[in-house]
């Protein structure tokens, strides 16, 4: 028997990060782009959806991916609203990854989409270590939530281009302030986007799809330059 | 529950560096995990050991170093260490965005057993 020490240093998720560049590769190909939309369970994902689908369709070709533990009836949703939909059931599994994302792509005529929308499983900590190949990370943290939930999760404040702050019609009957959240995410991430909104109410929704369809017409131009 | 998947990507680094180098047995095995990553040491290692029954690395190891978040502030052109997670310049209080240590997910090395006679090589 030899005893021996082999250095290695590989990173541990390098797959799914190979994975993940091919995703990118796929939607930059097309001109798609593509954000990862991840909250706690219940925080309004599937509701911003349906607004933003609301407010977009008819100028923006839209598709959507909907991760979930178990079935869910979040595509179908979607799709009553007229926009493709996939559903994947991670089976248990607390977060999606490139290579679920991968064979959701193969289920989707992405032929003219400007815009997926990827729903993340709920969950506030593992969705962001796993990169998708997605242009933007979005995270959604709602009032009902507390406002010491940006120090518990800081890899998902930290990774986010943009925080959505939902439900804040409820800000008259739950305890937290919303300076201190404002104030944490930007210790944690003072480059992030932050929007003020009510999935229920619609108010402060109208920056939040001018910052998106900014987002989606920049992909669209150079999409349009390469041709 | 996500360090499952972390453990089994980890596994099959472990398998095919193993065979790599022909181990018959793998002992320790050396990460180093950024303080920012998701990822509790405890359940790797739980979910490690659990996935890794039966194979050469059963029963290894896991020595995992957790490596400081540090980040570079491009005003001031200083690697600076991020305390308690507030990701501003305490030198000029611009906000840090350069993460240049934190976010490791990596193996470094592992130690084992070839078959072969100590010295034939
Ligand atoms: N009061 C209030 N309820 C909301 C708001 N947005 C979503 N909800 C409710 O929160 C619940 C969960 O929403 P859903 O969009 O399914 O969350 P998801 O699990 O993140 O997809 C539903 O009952 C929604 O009606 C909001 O802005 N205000
Ligand atoms: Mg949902
Ligand atoms: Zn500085």
């Amino acid at each position: 028997m030899a005893q021996v020490k082999v250095p290695i240093v590989r990173n541990i998720l390098q797959a799914n990060e190979r994975l993940a560049a091919e995703n990118r590769r796929r939607f930059d190909e097309a001109g798609i782009y593509v954000f990862n939309l991840m909250s706690s369970p219940g925080a309004g994902k599937t509701s911003l959806l349906e607004r933003t689908i609301d407010h977009l369709s008819g100028r923006i070709k839209m598709a959507v991916i909907e991760g979930d533990i178990q079935t869910s009836y979040d595509a179908e949703r979607i799709q009553q609203k007229g926009v493709q939909a996939v559903q994947i059931n991670t089976d248990g599994g607390c977060h999606l990854d490139g290579n679920m994302i991968q064979q959701a792509m193969d289920s989707l005529d992405l032929a003219h989409v400007d815009l997926l929308i990827i729903e993340n499983v709920g969950n506030l900590v593992c969705p962001a270590e796993f990169n998708l190949g997605e242009h933007d990370k979005v995270m959604i943290f709602s009032v009902t939530e507390g406002d010491e939930k940006p120090l518990k999760y800081p890899l998902m404040f930290q990774t986010s281009s943009v925080l959505l702050i939902n439900k804040i019609d409820l800000l008259p009957y739950v305890d937290c302030d919303l300076s201190k959240v404002r104030d944490r995410a930007r210790q944690l991430n003072g480059g992030q986007e932050v929007f003020e909104i009510s999935c229920r109410t619609g108010e402060g929704l109208e920056p939040w799809f001018v910052w998106l369809e900014g987002k989606v017409r920049e992909r669209q131009s150079r999409r349009s330059a390469r041709a | 529950m996500h360090e499952l998947s972390i453990a089994q990507s980890l596994f099959e680094i472990v398998l095919e560096e193993g065979r790599r180098y022909r181990l018959e047995r793998v002992n320790t095995i050396r990460l180093q995990i950024g303080a920012l990553a998701a990822v509790v040491p405890e359940a790797l290692t739980f979910s490690f050991n659990m996935i890794s029954e039966n194979s050469i690395a059963s029963g290894a190891l896991l020595e995992i170093e957790t490596v400081p978040v540090v980040a570079h502030c491009p005003k001031c052109d200083v690697l600076c260490e991020v305390e308690n997670l507030v990701f501003l310049c305490p030198e000029c209080g611009e906000p840090l965005f350069d993460i240049v240590s934190g976010r490791e997910l990596s193996i470094i090395d592992i130690e084992g057993e070839t078959g072969e006679e100590d010295g034939a090589g």
